[in-house]
C-alpha cells in the first residue's frame, strides 16, 4: 500500500514547465517547423534573390530601319546586350520580362517601350538613353566616381534573416500560447486541470515560461546558421539581439494567449492564428522591406509587433545599433504584449 | 487578482443551515441546470451521500448524470440550488476543497507524448500530500507500464490512468464519471477493483455509469435518474425488491406443433393478450411484453414456472424459448420508465 507523502518534493511549476519542454521535443513535427524550415525558406529565398553578378540589360530592337545604327551604339557597351527582333516579338518578349527595353529607331529620333511600373525596367531604359546619347555625343558637366559596394549586410539574405528570426518569434508565440492552450481545451485537460488544486498562475507561469526556455535554442540555432551558414553579420551586441527576442517572444506569447482565451475547436484556433499571421507575414517587413507600400498605410505597418521586431533586430544585427536606440520599437512588442495579457485575463475559459 | 485566475465559481449562496456537515460528504437540494435557456438537463435534484459510501447515479445516456457530477466537482454552475461538498460551498475555500476531491471525468485526453509516469507526477505535484506516483500505478496495475508514454496505451490502461491521476492526491471523495465506459470486461473488473480498494479505506465514491450490473455490484446506493430526475434511490437490493420478486422470467410462446421452419403453422397470439391471465398467476408479481416475448418478474420460479406451463397448455400454446435469471437494476429502470438503460429514444421494446 501506499504511504503518505509528507514532504514537498513535487513542485507544480517544475512538473509543468517539463511537461511542455517534453511534448515540443517529442513532437516531430514541431521540430521541423520551429527549426528546419526557417532554413530551407532562407536558403530557398537566399537562392533565389542572391545578389547577381553585374546585371545586362537586355534591350530588344525591332529589325529594319535603324537597327544597324543600334548595333553600332551598343556594340562596345558593356553591359547591354542587343537582339534584333520582329517588332511584335520584340514587344512579346517585352511582355514576358525576356526583355527590360524596347527601342525603335526613326530616323534621327529614339521611341523606348517599357513598362514604367516596374522600377528596374524604368532604370534600365535610362541606362539605354544615357548610352545612346552619349554616342551622339553628349558629356557629363560634372565629373563623377562611382565605388562598388559588395561587403556583407548589405545582400539580400542579410535582410532576410532578421525578418525570419522575427517570424519564428511570431510563429513560436501564436502557435505554442494560442495552439497548444486551446488543444488542451478541446482535449478537457484544461477542465481536468482545474478540477485539482492547481494554482491557476503555475499554470500561466509554466506556458510561459516554457515558451521563453524555447526561445534559447530557437535563437541560438537561427543566429547560428545566419552567421555561420550565410555570413549574416551581427554588429549590434549579442544582448540587444537576445533582449529584443525576449520582449518580441514575450508580447507574441500574449498574443497567442489572447487568440486562445475563447476557442473551443482547433478550426476556430488554425483560423484566428492565421487571420492574425497573415497580415503580419505580409505587412511586417519579414520577405521585403515596409518601405514598398503606401504612405498612407504606414502608421498601420510600424505599429505591428512583427514590424516592430524586425526592425530592431535589423538595426542591432546589419547596422550595429544599441539597445537603447530601439526603445520606441520596444515599446510597441510590449504595448502588444500588455494589452494583449490584459485582455486575455478578461476573457479566459477554462472549459 | 485578474479574472482568470479566479475561481470558476464565486460565493452568492445565502447563509444556510447544514445538515450535519460532518457526515455528508455530498448534499445538494433542488439542483436545477438548463443550457442555453432551453435545455433543462437536471430537474431539481437532492442527494445526501454519507461519508465511506460508494454512491452511483446510474441512467441512460442523457439523463443528466454528468451534468450534475460537474456540478458537484465545482466545475459547472448550477441554474440553481444549493451544493454542498466535505461541508464546504464551492466559492469559499475552493483550492482546500480540491485538495481533498479526486475527479476523473468523463472525457479527457492526456497528453499522448508523456510517459506514464510523468502523468502521474504531473498531477501529483497540484496536491500538497499524497500518495507515491508509482505505488498509485501499482494500485492500478500499471507499474509495468511507467515508462510507456500514454499514446500506447489500450483504453483500459489509459482508464485506470485517469483513475489513477485521480487517486494521487489521496482524497477523501472521489468522483468518477462513466469510469468504464467502452471498456472490455477485464479492464472493467480491474477498475472495480481499485474502486472497492479505495472504498475500504473508509473514503467515498460518488460515481456515475449507465451499467446496471457496475452499480449493483460497486454501490452502496444508487440513485436511478432519469431526463434529469432521480427516480429511484436505495440500495441495489432495496431497489430490486421493490419490483416485488428478485426473478424475472424471460419466454416466448408459439402455437402447439409448429416450429420454426414451418410457414403454414398457425400464427402465435401477441404477447399483450396473454399478460393478464399470467399476471394471475401463482408468484409473478408483475408481467409485460418485451420484443416478441413476455418478461416476467416473479417470487419464486419453483412455483411460477408450473403454473406458467400448464396455463400456455390451456391455451393451446407452447414454449419456445424460456430463461430465468436474478432480477437486476435494469429491470428497475425498465418496470419504471418502459425504457431500457441501454437504448434511450427507442421507446420500449
Ligand atoms: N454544454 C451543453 N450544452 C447544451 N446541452 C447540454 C450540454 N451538456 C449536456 N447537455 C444536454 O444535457 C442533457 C444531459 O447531458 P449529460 O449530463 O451529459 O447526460 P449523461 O452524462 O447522463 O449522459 C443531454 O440532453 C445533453 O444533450
Ligand atoms: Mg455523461
Amino acid at each position: 500500500m501506499a504511504q503518505i507523502d509528507p514532504s514537498r518534493e513535487y513542485s507544480p511549476l517544475r512538473e509543468l514547465i517539463f511537461t511542455r519542454l517534453r511534448e515540443f521535443f517529442r513532437e516531430p513535427e514541431a521540430i521541423f517547423w520551429v527549426y528546419i524550415f526557417p532554413v530551407f525558406l532562407a536558403v530557398g529565398l537566399g537562392v533565389a534573390f542572391r545578389s547577381q553578378p553585374q546585371q545586362v540589360i537586355k534591350v530588344g530592337a525591332a529589325s529594319g530601319e535603324g537597327a544597324e545604327r543600334l548595333v553600332e551604339i551598343f556594340r562596345d557597351q558593356a553591359g547591354f546586350q542587343l537582339q534584333i527582333l520582329p517588332a511584335e516579338e520584340c514587344r512579346k518578349d517585352l511582355a514576358r520580362g525576356r526583355l527590360d527595353v524596347m527601342v525603335e529607331a526613326k530616323g534621327k529620333e529614339y521611341r523606348y517601350v517599357f513598362d514604367p511600373t516596374r522600377l528596374e525596367n524604368a532604370y534600365c531604359r535610362d541606362r539605354v538613353n544615357r548610352a545612346i546619347q552619349r554616342a551622339a555625343g553628349a558629356a557629363d558637366p560634372v565629373p563623377v566616381e562611382d565605388e562598388h559596394l559588395s561587403e556583407p549586410g548589405t545582400r539580400y539574405i542579410d535582410f532576410l534573416f532578421p525578418g525570419l528570426i522575427g517570424m519564428n518569434l511570431m510563429g513560436g508565440g501564436l502557435y505554442g500560447m494560442g495552439y497548444v492552450i486551446v488543444d488542451m481545451r478541446v482535449r478537457k485537460l484544461l477542465k481536468r486541470f482545474l478540477a485539482t488544486p492547481m494554482r491557476r498562475s503555475d499554470f500561466f507561469i509554466a506556458m510561459l515560461s516554457s515558451r521563453l526556455l524555447f526561445l534559447i535554442p530557437e535563437m541560438l540555432f537561427l543566429l547560428a546558421v545566419a552567421c555561420l551558414g550565410f555570413g549574416v553579420p551581427v554588429r549590434g551586441s549579442m544582448l540587444a539581439v537576445g533582449s529584443i527576442a525576449l520582449v518580441s517572444a514575450l508580447s507574441f506569447a500574449g498574443l497567442g494567449l489572447l487568440v486562445a482565451t475563447r476557442a473551443r475547436k482547433l478550426e476556430t484556433i488554425s483560423g484566428l492564428m492565421n487571420l492574425v499571421m497573415l497580415p503580419m507575414w505580409l505587412l511586417g517587413g519579414i520577405f521585403f522591406t515596409t518601405g514598398r507600400f503606401p504612405e498612407a498605410m504606414q502608421p498601420l505597418i510600424q505599429a505591428l509587433p512583427i514590424t516592430a521586431t524586425n526592425n530592431a533586430l535589423r538595426a542591432v544585427m546589419l547596422e550595429g545599433a544599441t539597445l537603447a536606440s530601439q526603445l520606441h520599437e520596444l515599446g510597441i512588442m510590449l504595448g502588444w504584449g500588455l494589452v494583449s495579457y490584459l485582455l486575455s485575463f478578461r476573457l479566459f475559459r477554462w472549459i | 487578482m485578474p479574472e482568470f485566475l479566479k475561481e470558476p465559481l464565486e460565493a452568492s449562496p445565502p447563509p444556510g443551515q447544514r445538515a450535519d456537515p460532518r457526515q455528508l460528504a455530498v448534499r445538494c437540494r433542488g439542483l436545477r441546470k438548463v443550457y442555453d435557456g432551453r435545455v433543462e438537463a437536471v430537474r431539481g435534484l437532492d442527494l445526501e451521500i454519507p461519508q465511506g459510501e460508494c454512491f452511483g447515479l446510474l441512467g441512460p445516456n442523457g439523463a443528466g448524470k454528468t451534468t450534475t457530477i460537474e456540478i458537484l466537482e465545482g466545475l459547472l454552475r448550477p441554474t440553481s440550488g444549493e451544493v454542498e461538498v466535505l461541508g464546504e460551498r464551492w466559492g469559499r475555500r475552493d483550492h482546500e476543497l480540491r485538495q481533498r476531491l479526486g475527479i476523473s471525468l468523463q472525457e479527457t485526453r492526456l497528453s499522448e507524448k508523456l510517459t506514464v509516469r510523468e502523468t502521474i507526477r504531473l498531477f501529483r505535484s497540484f496536491y500538497r500530500r499524497g500518495l507515491d506516483p508509482d505505488a498509485t500505478l501499482e494500485m492500478v496495475s500499471l507499474g509495468s507500464k511507467a515508462r510507456a508514454q500514454v499514446g500506447k496505451l489500450s483504453g483500459g490502461q489509459r482508464q485506470r490512468l485517469a483513475v489513477a491521476c485521480a487517486l494521487v492526491g489521496d482524497p477523501d471523495l472521489l468522483f468518477l464519471d462513466e469510469p468504464t465506459t467502452g471498456l472490455d470486461p477485464q479492464s472493467r473488473r480491474q477498475l472495480w477493483e481499485v474502486i472497492r480498494d479505495f472504498g475500504k479505506r473508509g473514503r467515498t465514491v460518488l460515481l456515475t455509469t449507465h451499467y446496471m450490473d457496475e452499480a449493483e455490484r460497486l454501490c452502496n446506493r444508487v440513485a436511478i435518474i432519469d431526463r434529469g430526475e432521480i427516480i429511484a434511490l436505495g440500495s441495489p437490493a432495496e431497489l430490486i425488491s421493490s419490483l416485488g420478486g428478485e426473478h424475472v422470467i424471460e419466454f416466448a410462446v408459439q402455437s402447439k406443433g409448429s416450429s420454426m421452419g414451418e410457414p403454414n403453422g398457425r400464427e402465435a397470439p401477441a404477447p399483450g393478450a396473454l399478460i393478464p391471465a399470467i399476471k394471475e398467476l401463482r408468484s409473478v408479481r408483475a408481467a409485460r411484453a418485451d420484443g416478441s416475448g413476455i418478461s416476467l418478474t416473479v417470487e419464486k420460479p419453483h412455483l411460477a414456472i408450473p403454473a406458467l406451463l400448464e396455463a400456455l397448455q390451456a391455451h393451446g400454446l407452447e414454449i419456445a424459448r424460456l430463461a430465468t435469471r436474478h432480477a437486476s437494476l435494469e429491470d428497475v429502470f425498465v418496470n419504471l420508465t418502459g425504457r431500457h438503460l441501454r437504448d434511450e429514444g427507442n421507446g420500449s421494446n
